[in-house]
């Protein structure tokens, strides 16, 4: 479903801070695959997010999604085989707008933009289902500005917006690490629901090594612009923290010191 | 009463420049200041087919147009050639006044008509069924008005407007679902400043001339009557923004009218007089607070 092939992307080249943030990332999701993918800062992670989602280009490379190549394809017209979630709660709804209102944006995802109305009744009675499965009472609150809710309202919403039209593949982008705890877990049984339901392709990338090694039918570890670590089905079931950690000094040769990696 | 029928008229013919800066300032969140070009090469344009014999009402749409056209080349500026949006507007705004004069074939043109006819403008019909020509340019200016936001409204409640107005709040949002940000910038820009040409077009025939230095200060009255309607009315939805908006702007005419009427007050001092008031409605919310602090302490006291 999604194919990238041999991703180069160097930041600043030629220059003293130069950086290859991806040597040659090669990766292929079947349909209804949910990776996710972890690593430290600077690792590559949120670089290969934004080379699938279109906020940066590759040097080398090509990425397509369902046969479709997309490697150069302008961000809002790939946006329709895409479903994302930013890590920030603010960047994916329109604080200024009602959430009927930012549910019609994202309801017509893909499609061309023209004179009818913005919404219409029978949407409204969609909207309102959808909103019941969060759970969060929002269903009685169409017309309210989405600026009035909680961060973690807003995540779940921005969720709900990213899989409302059904995408191709869905990408979420650390979209729990903004949250408090108790609301970041909400929000990622949520995500669960959601992508077990429509058995969507997913690709999350996390700091989080639980978070990681708890969902999806698959694991990828990131280092240094390249996947070191890439496994799948009963082998990731089976995984632990500690067999990570060792995993990581073996392929890096370095001994895991970094950062939020070992936090939770 | 004849400083509030002024007023009125002038109140209401600019409340369509305010609608205008309205749409970029808050609704886009840019800072246009192309629109200080559009008034002048609507109000030019509009003398220039006028006396030249066009029907006015013809004259007054093509006003429209060039003002739509200066608001594509800035959003193009902006959007296309990554130029800061306050300087793409100020670009465009420079190169307008070397068009006006082009359109104008001079710096100043008056609405008399060549030869013997009388002079034409889009107020005459309304004049020559009975009305005093003070009433017709209320009438008109007030149906214009009407039209021009019954229209808008309409027009931000589709999914195009709808869009428009989400690009304002978040790019990468809109992006993300499927939206070309650009050309809805675009599209708002050239709405605006269209707005803004069409008050241009009313006020030179409203005034009898048009003369390329008139638009001066231009983004600042229209931000003076969006900024006295927010205060004052502290608008929550579109529509009511619109009419909080036109009231905004006459109440602005209303207190250069009566500032000017002061005896030592000249009549070049009304862009110091805008300026002092927009500050002064700037820090609305500021006073308010400081007051609120300090009626509070005296009542723990």
């Amino acid at each position: 479903m999604l194919n990238i092939e041999n991703i180069h992307l160097t930041f600043d080249p030629g220059t003293p801070i130069e950086k290859h943030a991806l040597n040659g990332v090669s990766l292929n999701l079947e349909r209804g695959d949910y990776v996710t993918v972890i690593g430290g800062n600077g690792a590559g992670k949120s670089t290969l997010l934004n080379i699938t989602a279109g906020t940066l280009f590759p040097d080398k490379g090509a990425v397509s999604v369902d046969g479709v190549n997309i490697t150069h394809m302008p961000e809002y017209k790939r946006a329709q085989y895409l479903g994302r979630v930013f890590q920030d709660p603010r960047r994916g709804t329109a604080t200024d707008m009602s959430i009927e209102e930012n549910l019609a944006l994202a309801y017509r995802r893909g499609k061309t933009r023209g004179l009818r109305w913005h919404i219409n009744n029978k949407e409204r009675k969609f909207y309102k289902e959808r909103l019941a499965t969060l759970d969060l009472g929002l269903e009685n609150r169409l017309s309210d500005k989405v600026g009035l809710l909680s961060g973690g309202q807003r995540q779940a919403l921005s969720l709900l917006m990213a899989t409302l039209k059904e995408p191709k593949v869905l990408l979420l982008d650390e979209h729990t690490a903004a949250l408090d705890p108790k609301t970041a877990k909400k929000v990622l049984e949520l995500t669960n629901k959601i992508v077990n339901k429509y058995n969507l392709t997913t690709m999350m990338v996390t700091h989080n090594m639980r978070d990681a090694l708890k969902n999806g039918n698959r694991l990828m570890m990131m280092y240094e612009g390249n996947i070191i670590l890439d496994v799948k089905g009963e082998e990731k079931a089976n995984l632990t923290v500690q067999d990570l950690l060792k995993m990581f000094e073996t392929a890096s040769g370095e001994e895991m010191t970094s950062d939020r990696m070992l936090l939770t | 009463m004849l400083i509030i029928q002024g007023a009125v008229s002038l109140g209401l013919i600019f409340s369509l420049m305010a609608i205008g800066v309205f749409l970029s300032f808050r609704i886009l969140k840019m800072p246009d200041l192309s629109v200080e070009g559009s008034v002048i090469l609507g109000a030019g344009m509009a003398a220039r087919l006028v006396s030249g014999g066009v029907n006015p009402f013809l004259a007054t749409a093509f006003a429209m147009v060039v003002g739509c056209f200066a608001g594509l080349v800035s959003g193009v500026l902006h959007t296309k050639l990554k130029i800061p949006g306050i300087l793409a507007g100020i670009l465009t705004m420079v190169a307008s006044y070397s068009v006006v004069i082009r359109i104008m074939g001079a710096s100043n043109v008056p609405l008399l008509p060549h030869g013997p006819q009388r002079v034409v403008s889009v107020f005459t019909f309304l004049t020559d069924a009975g009305l005093s020509r003070a009433n017709a340019i209320i009438l008109l200016s007030l149906v214009i008005v009407i039209v021009a936001g019954a229209l808008l409204y309409c027009f931000m409640g589709t999914e195009f407007g709808s869009a428009i107005r989400a690009t304002g709040n978040n790019q990468q949002m809109v992006r993300a679902q499927g939206i070309n940000t650009d050309v809805m910038i675009i599209a708002c820009l050239m709405l605006s400043n269209g707005l803004v040409a069409l008050a241009g077009a009313l006020w030179a025939q409203q005034q009898g001339f048009a003369s390329v230095d008139m638009g001066i200060g231009t983004i600042v009255v229209g931000l003076a009557s969006v900024i006295i309607a927010e205060v004052l009315f502290r608008p929550r939805m579109f529509w009511t923004s619109l009419i909080a908006i036109v009231i905004g702007s006459i109440i602005y005419r209303l207190i250069i009218a009566l500032a000017l009427s002061v005896d030592f007050m000249r009549p070049t001092d009304l862009r110091l007089i805008t300026a002092v008031i927009v500050t002064i409605a700037l820090c609305m919310p500021l006073i308010r607070e400081k007051c609120s602090k300090i009626f509070a302490k005296k009542g723990e006291s």
